[in-house]
């Protein structure tokens, strides 16, 4: 089996007395969705920040497409291919929805220390961004800033602006979050198809999504994960059925 | 067509219009006073579409730019004072009075001293950000009051206005349209970063610093890159300032002066193009007309700009404009 997208090997994060990642090894491959469920308290954000680079881990190692990512800021990671969406969406909310993809257009290029060719009508800009914009069904919203978007269009143009990064991987932080059966349902198809583009390391609380999508689940509780599988494995797992899933399962 | 042009760019075009035809109205009756009250205005708002790129694009309160504005002053200063000595400059350059070579130095010492300043400053944020750079301008400020060879506290006089090829000038008008030609200069330049990639990247980090940094722009860089310019277009201006008065002295460099160029932005509307210059129009007017009746014209300035503060966040172009400047 060739070489995991996403490897992270035995990833400790101590803050004080509490351990947040306790030993934590697990890889993203080709191909595959792969969910991280958890309690909330779990360390769930704690870990997505390290891997994202926003935080240090105390030990361990991080390796992307083979590479170690110690010492890697968020933006370089993003710069190897690092496509993220926030649990909380993080936008420029003085720009139009297609200023926001623009943006991320732009930096894939490379060429932000451009300062004469004006962005308004560049469509070296404009057509990539408006057809990630299509792609999320955003396409009417295009000229309307970001601040005056709905919670679920918002959602959206998260993972719009991730798309026009064209990653490696892509790391979605809750991306359901707030969206209602409808919106869940319909993002739950659209993320289905795209794990043949980049792999998904998917954080998510909709149980329903997690079981439709996943390839494989993590359960992550008190900083360690206490079981790795399928969705039947999972789901018959009875240390995960008493540590988390409950009834739902 | 008609529809399609704002009324902030109407308001803008307006102002314009009046900077101009004051000065030519001016000199045609005999009034060089006004000539002089306008070029005032063209080189403070200079100095502000300078600060306009860190502070109103890229959200860096700096406190420290009047270190740029006297430095360029200094610059100009300097350069008149060795020309008129017949001395050499250090390092062995010759001394010249021509305004090309002094603004090219000023804007390139400019460009050097804020490369370490921001460096360093950047690394911070918020109100540490503003304390820093005015903690930098502060050390350049009591560098030159102790420096007694070009005049320390007491400041360093410019016998006679440095030249320009073809132009005379000692005289008002001429002098005036130079650094309305400047101006002009420094808000196309404003425009032009504004519409750019880069100006997209900078705006965006003034917005959502994380956003930037996740789509793999570094917030970093760009802001570097933003201060610096910002502060060569404000040495440029301080090189100009100088010359008008035909005086330097540390008073450029104070921070009275760093929050003197602030205001400007404020009173006008941050981030707008015109911003600075409909300030600068606000400041100087008032300036002269509250000035002769009362000592205390600052006090009603202070009044106006807790208004413009409270009221109207867009300053005095976003005001007049009435409608915000993304839609």
């Amino acid at each position: 089996m060739a070489e995991p997208i996403l490897q992270l090997s035995e990833i400790r994060k101590t803050f004080g007395a509490l351990k947040a990642t306790d030993g934590v090894s697990l890889d993203l491959r080709k191909g595959e969705i792969h969910a991280l469920i958890g309690p909330n308290g779990a360390g769930k954000s704690t870990l997505i920040h390290q891997i994202c680079g926003s935080i240090r881990p105390d030990s361990g190692t991080i390796r992307f497409l083979g590479e170690d990512m110690a010492g890697l800021d968020m933006a370089a990671r993003v710069r190897k291919g690092l496509g993220r969406s926030f649990q909380i969406s993080s936008l420029a909310p003085e720009f139009s929805a297609l200023r926001n993809v623009m943006l991320a257009v732009q930096a894939r290029q490379g060429s932000s220390y451009r300062f004469f060719r004006p962005v308004a009508g560049d469509r070296s800009l404009t057509g990539p961004a408006m057809a990630m914009l299509e792609r999320v069904g955003l396409e009417k919203r295009a000229k309307v800033p970001a601040a005056e978007l709905s919670h679920g269009e918002r959602r959206q143009l998260e993972i719009a602006i991730a798309l026009a990064l064209e990653p490696k991987a892509f790391l979605f932080d809750e991306p359901m979050a707030g969206l209602g059966p409808e919106g869940s349902k319909r993002l739950t198809g659209f993320l289905d198809g795209l794990r043949h583009e980049a792999p998904i390391l998917l954080v998510e609380h909709d149980m329903d999504a997690v079981f439709a999508l996943a390839d494989r689940i993590s359960v992550l509780v008190y900083g360690r994960i206490i079981a790795t599988g399928t969705v039947a494995e999972i789901r018959s797992d009875p240390e995960v059925r008493r540590a988390y899933l409950g009834d739902a399962a | 067509m008609m529809a399609g042009v704002s009324r902030e760019t109407w308001i803008s075009a307006v102002l314009v219009a009046l900077l101009v035809a004051v000065p030519l109205a001016a000199t045609a009756a005999g009034e060089p006073f006004y000539v002089t009250l306008a070029t005032r205005i063209a080189i403070l708002a200079l100095a502000a579409v300078g600060l306009n790129i860190a502070l109103g694009l890229g959200g860096l309160v700096s406190f420290g730019h009047a270190a740029f504005f006297g430095l360029g002053g200094y610059v100009a200063g300097i350069f008149a004072a060795h020309a008129f000595n017949g001395a050499p400059l250090p390092f062995g350059f010759a001394a010249t009075t021509a305004m090309p070579v002094i603004w090219l130095v000023a804007i390139a010492l400019c460009g050097l001293v804020a490369l370490p300043i921001g460096a360093i400053s950047l690394r911070t944020a918020g109100v540490y950000f503003i304390m820093i750079t005015l903690a930098f301008a502060q050390m350049i400020y009591y560098f030159a009051v102790s420096w007694p060879d070009y005049g320390g506290e007491d400041g360093l006089s410019i016998y006679v206005r440095n030249s320009f090829p073809g132009l005379n000038t000692a005289q008002p008008l001429p002098y005036f349209l130079l650094c309305l030609g400047l101006l002009a200069a420094g808000l196309v330049l404003f425009w032009c970063i504004q519409g750019s990639r880069f100006g997209a990247a900078l705006e965006a980090s003034r917005q959502n610093a994380t956003r930037l940094a996740a789509v793999g722009i570094t917030p970093f860089g760009i802001r570097l890159a933003a201060f610096v310019i910002s502060a060569m277009v404000t040495g440029l201006a301080g090189a100009l300032f100088a010359d008008l008065n035909r005086f330097v002295s540390p008073s450029m460099l104070s921070w009275h002066m760093s929050g003197e160029l602030i205001v400007l932005i404020i009173l006008g509307g941050k981030g707008r193009l015109f911003g600075p210059l409909a300030g600068a129009m606000v400041y100087v007017l008032f300036e002269y007309a509250l000035g002769g009746i009362t000592e205390r014209w600052q006090f009603f300035l202070g009044l106006i700009l807790l208004g413009v503060v409270l009221f109207a966040r867009g300053g005095f172009l976003g005001l007049l404009a009435g409608k915000a400047r993304h839609g």
